[in-house]
Order: structure tokens, then sequence, then C-alpha cells
């Protein structure tokens, strides 16, 4: 067994793995977050997508040891104060999501998206930059318009504190 | 996924010696392609290096004589970023913004996608048309003396890829068909106008891994213009042939990647 420490969602915490264990196993069983989820095993499905670091990345694809030291952000973490984030909000308002399976990736693969490329998106791209989360239900439809939704509205957030 | 052991090297020479200390051990870079391999259990090594925090291994660098060098650990998010090769060699910034998924690219690097040479990978179609030079902690190779065959390379079983370096050409450019659930090249063909003439190399779609394309070089050395390519394919014998596409299929999507690449090389 080894010791890792990571700092997930703003807290320091550590904790005994076998090297063999994955991020997304040492999330949902060590740490009880259940929200990063495992949707396929050929690293195709992005329902386990956690930043790292600040980026986006696969949990399933990776060794909980790998991330020892680093900084690492759960859908769980990216609420603040009990209040949902721009992103969670527009998918719930604009129905981005049917048995939400998916949600947890999508949204952490939007966020992701919106701090590589802005808030200036448009439909082409959104689809383009989904490429590696995989939706079963919703035929991508309502996700795209979610994203879309949350990007304008970030910019108009970053745009009042300017 | 087998028991594993974990290593994180600081340099180069302390991943060389964790190696050498183990039993059956593996280098470890973006785990990209080993760590769903482990988890099929179609690979199990006694020990894992992990190369991603040595900091002489990644980074983009601007060489003097205009080449550019990349290390080995740099991730493909990275490149396809860089503002000098975006300048330099325009078409190798867009093939790794071409690579698996944005968050595939966060993770996986160059280093590893040539030592593991996927016959479906995009990095050695660059590579190989732009004559690249790549360096390990032991020696050089030339790119067409490291890649091999099918998953194989000139590469020791001891030995670590350290960086690649590129000199630059002018008109670079590639055309990949993904397959549309792998993401991975069913047929890519990267082109450029290299000081040595016209290259192009071609990835995804031949028995033995990456390929050049003579016939269209000579081509294109004459007239630098998509209708150049026409009719020119590479024999279909030598085509991968699967579930996805048969050996014909791929051979006429050589042709028509190329004819895109060359198009969007201008
Ligand atoms: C969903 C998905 C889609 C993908 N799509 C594509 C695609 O479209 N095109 C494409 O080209 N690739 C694709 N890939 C593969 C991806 O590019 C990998 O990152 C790459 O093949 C391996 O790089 P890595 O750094 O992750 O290497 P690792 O997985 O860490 O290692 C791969 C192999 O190389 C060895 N190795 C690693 N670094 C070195 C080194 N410095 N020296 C010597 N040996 C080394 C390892 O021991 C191992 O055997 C995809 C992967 C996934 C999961
Ligand atoms: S569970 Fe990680 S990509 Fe599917
Ligand atoms: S909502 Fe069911 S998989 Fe996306």
């Amino acid at each position: 067994m080894t010791t890792v420490s990571m700092t997930v969602n703003g807290k320091q915490i550590s904790g005994e793995v076998e090297d063999r264990t994955l991020l997304s196993t040492f999330l949902r069983e060590n740490q009880g977050l259940t929200g990063t989820h495992i949707g396929c095993d050929t690293s195709q499905c992005g329902a386990c997508l956690v930043h790292m670091d600040g980026k986006a990345v696969k949990s399933c694809s990776m060794l909980a040891v790998q991330a020892s030291g680093s900084a690492v952000t759960t859908i769980e973490g990216i609420s603040q104060n009990g209040q949902l984030h721009i992103m969670q909000k527009a998918f719930k308002e604009n129905h981005g999501l049917q048995c939400g399976f998916c949600t947890p990736g999508m949204i952490m693969s939007a966020i992701d998206m919106i701090n590589r490329l802005g808030t200036d998106l448009d439909e082409k791209t959104i689809r383009h930059e989904l490429e590696g989360n995989i939706c079963r239900c919703t035929g991508y439809h309502n996700i795209v318009k979610a994203i879309k939704a949350a990007a304008d509205e970030m910019a108009e957030v970053l745009e009042a504190a300017e | 996924m087998y028991e594993t052991k974990y290593h994180r090297a600081s340099s180069v020479s302390d991943a060389a010696a964790m190696l050498k200390n183990a039993d059956d051990g593996k280098l470890l870079s973006g785990g990209q392609t080993l760590i769903p391999t482990m988890k099929q259990r179609l690979a199990a090594p006694s020990d894992l290096i992990d190369l991603r925090h040595i900091a002489e291994m990644s980074g983009i660098t601007k060489q003097a004589d205009g080449s550019i060098r990349i290390g080995a650990a740099t991730t493909h998010a990275e490149v396809a970023s860089n503002d000098d090769i975006k300048t330099a060699l325009s078409g190798l910034a867009d093939l790794a913004g071409m690579i698996g998924d944005p968050h595939v690219r966060h993770m996986g690097t160059i280093g590893g996608s040539i030592a593991n040479n996927d016959p479906a990978a995009d990095y050695p179609a660059a590579l190989l048309a732009l004559g690249a030079t790549i360096e390990t902690n032991k020696r050089e190779f030339s790119a067409s003396n490291f890649f091999t065959g099918m998953f194989e390379t000139a590469l020791d079983e001891d030995e670590i890829v350290t960086a690649v370096i590129l000199p630059v050409a002018a008109n670079t450019a590639y055309a990949k068909f993904p397959n549309p659930a792998s993401r991975y090249a069913m047929a890519g063909v990267f082109v450029a106008k290299t000081s040595a003439g016209a290259r192009v190399a071609v990835t995804g779609a031949g028995q033995d891994g990456v390929f050049r394309m003579p016939d269209m070089e000579k081509a294109l050395d004459s007239n630098w213009a998509a209708e150049a390519v026409v009719g020119i394919a590479p024999a279909e014998d030598n085509m991968l042939s699967d579930m996805h596409g048969t050996a014909a299929y791929r051979a006429n999507l050589v042709t028509v990647m190329a004819k895109r690449a060359v198009a969007a090389s201008a």
C-alpha cells in the first residue's frame, strides 16, 4: 500500500491505496465522491472526467498515485455555498440530461472547454469539443444548448465584473 | 489490473536506473495507451516508472537553426497550442489537435505515442514526412530508421525517448479520416515541402505502420497541387483490412486524404 496525498475539491486529503488503484476508484470508494461515473472500460466515454491541476482528464485512465501531489476537482467541488455552478444551472434549465449518467463528465468537460477557449463558443465548436464525451440518451442537442447558454451567461458575468 | 509498483522519476538517469532495477518494468508517460492496456490485462508490468515529472523531458524550444525540439513528455495539448509550432509547422499543431479528444490530449505525450508506434497513431506520419530526429538516452535515430513496423520501433527494451527534433518545412498539413468510434486514423496523410523536396507520409492505412508515398512526392515536386496526386494510390496488398474498412477502401482513402492535405497546405 502507498499513501497518496492530494487536494480534492480544495481540501487536503490522503489515503492508503494499492499502486494499481485508479484515480476514479480512489475518488469513488475511498473518498465517497460517487459523482464521478464510470461509463466504459475503453477510455472513450468521458463520464469519469475530473480536473487535475486545472485540466480535464479521465480519472479511469490514471492511477491514484499518478495524481498524488496534484489538485483535483470533481463534480462535487464546483458548486459554491450551496449554489449550483452556472454550468450546472444551465444543464438543469435547458433539460441537458435525461438519465443523467453522462452529466458529471459533460459538465466537467464544458467547464474545461470554456477555460481553454473562452466564452465565445459557437455550436460547431461545442459539438467538436465534446468529442470525448458520450451520451446515450439526449442526442446531444440540449447539452449543446446548455453549454452555449452557460457560456453566454459567464460572458455577461465577466463583462459586468469589468 | 494486475498488481504493479509505481515509481516517480525526477530525471532521465533516475528513470533509467529505476527501469534497470525493475523485474519487468515499463515506462509510464501520459498513460493514455498503457493504463487502458493494463486495465484490460493485456500488459502486466511489475513496475511503472512515471516520466511525467521529469522537467528536462518536457517543453518545446525553437533552436538556433530554426528547428523545433519537443521534449518526449510534452503533451499533445501543449504541441497543439504552441505558438512556435503553429508558425513554423502548422500541420504538426493541427495534427496534435486531432489526436483523440481534449482529455486524452491533456495527458498523452509525443514520446509515448512514438514509442508505442500504433499503426493508426498520428505523430509517426509527421515525423517521417518532416525527417525528424528522435533523441534517446543512448543515441539518435532518424524517423525512417525508428519506425520499424506495426507497434515496433528500433528502441532497445531499456531505452528512453527524450526528445523529438523537427526541422522546419514550408506548407505542412495533415488530413485525417478518423474512425468515428475510436478517433484513431483510418488513414492520415502528412504533407510537407521540405528542403529535400516534397514529402508525403501515411499512417492508419498500412499493415506495417507508417510509410512514405514516393510517387506522390515526385508528382508534388513538379506540381504542388491537389490534382497532382489524383490517381496515385498505395498498393492494396500492403493495406490494413478489418471490420472498419477493406484494403481497397483504405488505399482510396489515402489518395483522398493526400488531396485534402495538399489543398489545406496552401
Ligand atoms: C480514447 C483515446 C483516443 C485516442 N486517439 C488517438 C488518436 O486519434 N491518434 C493517436 O495518435 N493516438 C490516440 N490515442 C493514444 C494517445 O495519443 C496516447 O497518448 C499515446 O499513444 C501514448 O502516449 P502516452 O504518453 O499516453 O504513453 P503511455 O501510455 O504512458 O505509454 C505508451 C507506451 O510507450 C512507452 N513509453 C512512454 N514514454 C516513453 C518514452 N519516453 N520512451 C520510451 N518508451 C516510452 C510505454 O512504456 C508504453 O509502452 C488515443 C487514446 C485514447 C485513450
Ligand atoms: S469511464 Fe473514463 S472514459 Fe469512460
Ligand atoms: S443523459 Fe443519459 S447518458 Fe447522457
